[in-house]
């Protein structure tokens, strides 16, 4: 499946969102963090700041989330992983609602409750969660609901090849396979599970080898490009809405920042970043874009410029936005 | 010789376990990111140096696989060190801790030692919402055959973790990360201390008095301790003497230590991380509540913990649940004002 000019102008006005976003979101969430205003001692304080607690940012690995979430409907579902915001940007969630609960206001998509880990949008669809491996389950339950209501919606998980090892991963594998799930498995490689680098963790090279033992087809992407992954995604899409069962994509993508911001990142090589952002899939999707005749130079400044004014205008949204009464702690454990 | 110095809970641990490696050579240590990284939360620190990549073992995210591991290792006559890299993710290995690593050596007839250390990080404080912040002590304390040890400072840690080490049964060691004195997390500085540089031991189920008082006993482990003891100082100024008491490990309970402080002070309130249901709160007050023939209460009972709600990440709801300073001082004077109904069944 070719990408038309639209959605090739779509997937690369996405990346620059969520590329800024991911850039805006390292700079806002220091604030506060950093001596001196912290404890004496510390060299940053998780718990400080607007934006607390953990903060796993996925800018370098835009193209896998564009370049699937291009084939969807708000109908179908995506279950995304602790490192959740391209995929939540890509799916259509809402920046403003989005922001607003990683900064904890009562406007966040979870009044505040869930973080920047767990970003639930109904409406779209969309979820995610911080345990490891878990987004595979849900992913298969969409699809058989969608099978059970005779629909033609499609369910994509997203895992990091360092998931790939857990036990609900295969489980998952299995139970789709067998039931003819219309589901999309992706993996996203991106070499490193925190600290761990893949070869010390997966007994073979490829997570998407895997998928023959569980018979279905499993697709390598090679490199980090949003066009090789949205012709591989289209594929598997298709074949799920024609009820013709699940798909396993691994994507080789990269991690340009820590594994959570404040990671001191002692275990990786210290040019690793800078190589990989030489080939930066932005950069890369705007040259051929213009090489192509598809974009001139005005309208990749107007693309650019409008990513950016939506992400600027979901912080402004969050930080204006109230926080929530202590109290409507209590609400809310049971629908 | 005798030398101390001061570390922190993290660098005690991460010491402890060096020195029992060194000591015994089927210690090891498995886990995620316990290698280089030294693990998360340091309780691994420079260990990976010292003792090389077969005896440092970081994992594949397979927390079934290999605590279930840690388990057949210790069948098979090592002394196994695991870490699940907090307690939240129990439930995706489940099983491997609780129908076989708790249960082989009750189902053996005795006739098997499982001697696995499974250490955890525990606790909230830093917004890390409701798969990050739990306690969870309370849940493998209910379920029999795991040794619970919940460390609220730097020298007990060390202690205490030489005697898990030692331990022929399968211990859980949950210490929590806003104690452990990271360079990335605000900390209770009370946690650090002086350490001795040789080995030592502190038995299992020997709670410890804190802070002696004699107006009302608090009972508390874990960062509570240190919330507690600050909660105290307050109390002092606004002339009330509360004892602290640490409970530090919950299996074995020192039943005997909070009968003994209760008896003393006639008031009891409980400062718990955990959930209030079910849990650690309502076990404290059974056991004073069951020994009312031999412990007389001036007040009703208080109980501080997590109101039954999923840990919320923003600030404000989260610190309404966590137990804060405040809280205690307040639950603290509320006790001070209560009396105890008088005859009613007289
Ligand atoms: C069950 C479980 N185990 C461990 C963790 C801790 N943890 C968080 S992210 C992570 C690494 C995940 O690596 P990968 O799946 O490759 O995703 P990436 O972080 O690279 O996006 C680990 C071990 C967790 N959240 N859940």
């Amino acid at each position: 499946m070719k990408a038309s000019k639209e959605t090739l102008l779509w997937m690369y006005e996405k990346m620059q969102e969520i590329r800024h976003y991911e850039e805006t979101m390292a700079q806002v969430y220091l604030e506060g963090k950093l001596p001196p205003n912290i404890q004496k001692g510390l060299a940053f304080d998780i718990g400080s700041g607007p934006v607390p607690g953990e903060m796993h940012l996925a800018a370098g690995q835009e193209p896998v989330a564009v370049g699937v979430c291009a084939h969807l409907t708000d109908h179908d579902t995506v279950v995304g992983t602790h490192r959740p915001h391209h995929f939540a940007i890509a799916k259509g969630v809402p920046l403003d609602a989005m922001t607003a609960e990683m900064f904890g206001k009562v406007t966040g998509l979870g009044k505040g409750k869930g973080g920047h880990m767990h970003l639930f949008d109904p409406q779209r669809n969309f979820s995610c969660s911080g345990i490891i491996g878990a987004s595979l389950p849900p992913a298969c339950g969409a699809g058989l609901a969608a099978k059970k209501l005779g629909k033609d919606w499609v369910a994509v998980a997203f895992f990091g090849e360092g998931a790939a090892n857990q036990g609900s991963v295969h489980e998952s594998l299995n139970l789709a396979a067998l039931w003819q799930l219309p589901v999309i498995f992706i993996c996203e490689d991106n070499k490193w599970a925190i600290s761990v680098p893949k070869d010390k963790a997966t007994s073979i090279e490829w997570v998407a080898d895997r998928a023959s033992a569980y018979g279905m087809p499993g697709i390598k992407v090679e490199h980090n490009d949003p066009v090789a992954v949205y012709e591989a995604a289209g594929t598997a899409v298709e074949r799920a809405r024609r009820g013709d069962g699940p798909s396993l994509i691994e994507v080789k993508t990269d991690r340009y920042l820590g594994h959570f911001q404040g990671d001191p990142e002692v275990y990786r090589p210290k040019d690793e970043v800078a190589n990989l952002r030489k080939n930066d899939p932005i950069l890369r999707l705007a040259a051929q874009l213009r090489d192509a005749g598809q974009m001139n130079e005005a309208e990749d400044a107007a693309i650019t410029a409008r990513a950016r004014q939506r992400v600027e205008d979901a912080f402004a949204y969050a930080r204006a936005s109230a926080y929530p009464e202590p109290r409507d702690a209590l609400q809310h454990v049971f629908a | 010789m005798n030398s101390t110095r001061k570390l922190t809970m993290a660098q005690a641990i991460s010491e402890a376990i060096g020195q029992e490696m060194e000591r015994d050579p089927t210690v090891f240590v498995m886990g995620e990111d316990i290698g280089k990284y030294g693990g998360i939360f340091g309780a691994t620190g420079g260990l990976l140096d010292r003792f090389g990549p077969d005896r440092i073992m970081d994992t594949p995210i397979s927390e079934t696989a290999f605590i279930g591991t840690a388990t057949g290792a210790a069948a098979a006559g090592m002394r196994p060190i695991a870490e699940l890299m907090f307690v939240d993710f129990f439930g995706v290995c489940m099983d491997q801790i609780y129908n076989h690593l708790a249960k082989n050596t009750y189902m053996a007839g005795g006739n098997l030692k499982l001697p696995v250390v499974l250490t955890t990080a525990i606790g909230g404080g830093y917004n890390d919402a409701a798969q990050h912040s739990q306690c969870l002590y309370a849940t493998f304390a209910h379920m029999p055959g795991l040794k619970v040890v919940v460390p609220s400072n730097a020298y007990d840690a060390k202690g205490l973790m030489i005697q898990a080490i030692r331990d022929d049964n399968p211990v859980m060691f949950m210490y929590h990360k806003g104690i452990m004195g990271l360079p990335w997390m605000a900390y209770y500085e009370g946690s650090s201390g002086e350490v001795p540089e040789e080995a030592y031991t502190i038995p299992f189920g020997e709670a410890k008095v804190v802070r002696p008082g004699s107006d009302l006993t608090i009972v508390t482990l874990s960062q509570m301790v240190q919330k507690s003891l600050l909660a105290a100082d307050e109390l002092a100024k606004q002339g009330v003497n509360a004892e602290v008491l640490d409970l530090r490990t919950l299996v074995p309970l020192d039943r005997a230590a909070v009968l003994k402080s209760v008896a003393k002070t006639g008031r009891l309130l409980i400062a718990d991380e955990d959930y209030l249901g079910f849990g650690l709160t309502g076990e404290i007050a059974a056991i004073v509540a069951e020994n009312l023939d031999t412990v007389a209460l001036k007040s009703p009972i208080k109980r501080l913990a997590v109101p039954n709600v999923p840990i919320p990440y923003s600030r404000p709801l989260e610190q309404f649940v966590i137990p804060q300073i405040s809280h205690i001082v307040d639950a603290a004077q509320q006790i001070m004002k209560t009396r105890v109904t008088e005859g009613a069944y007289a």
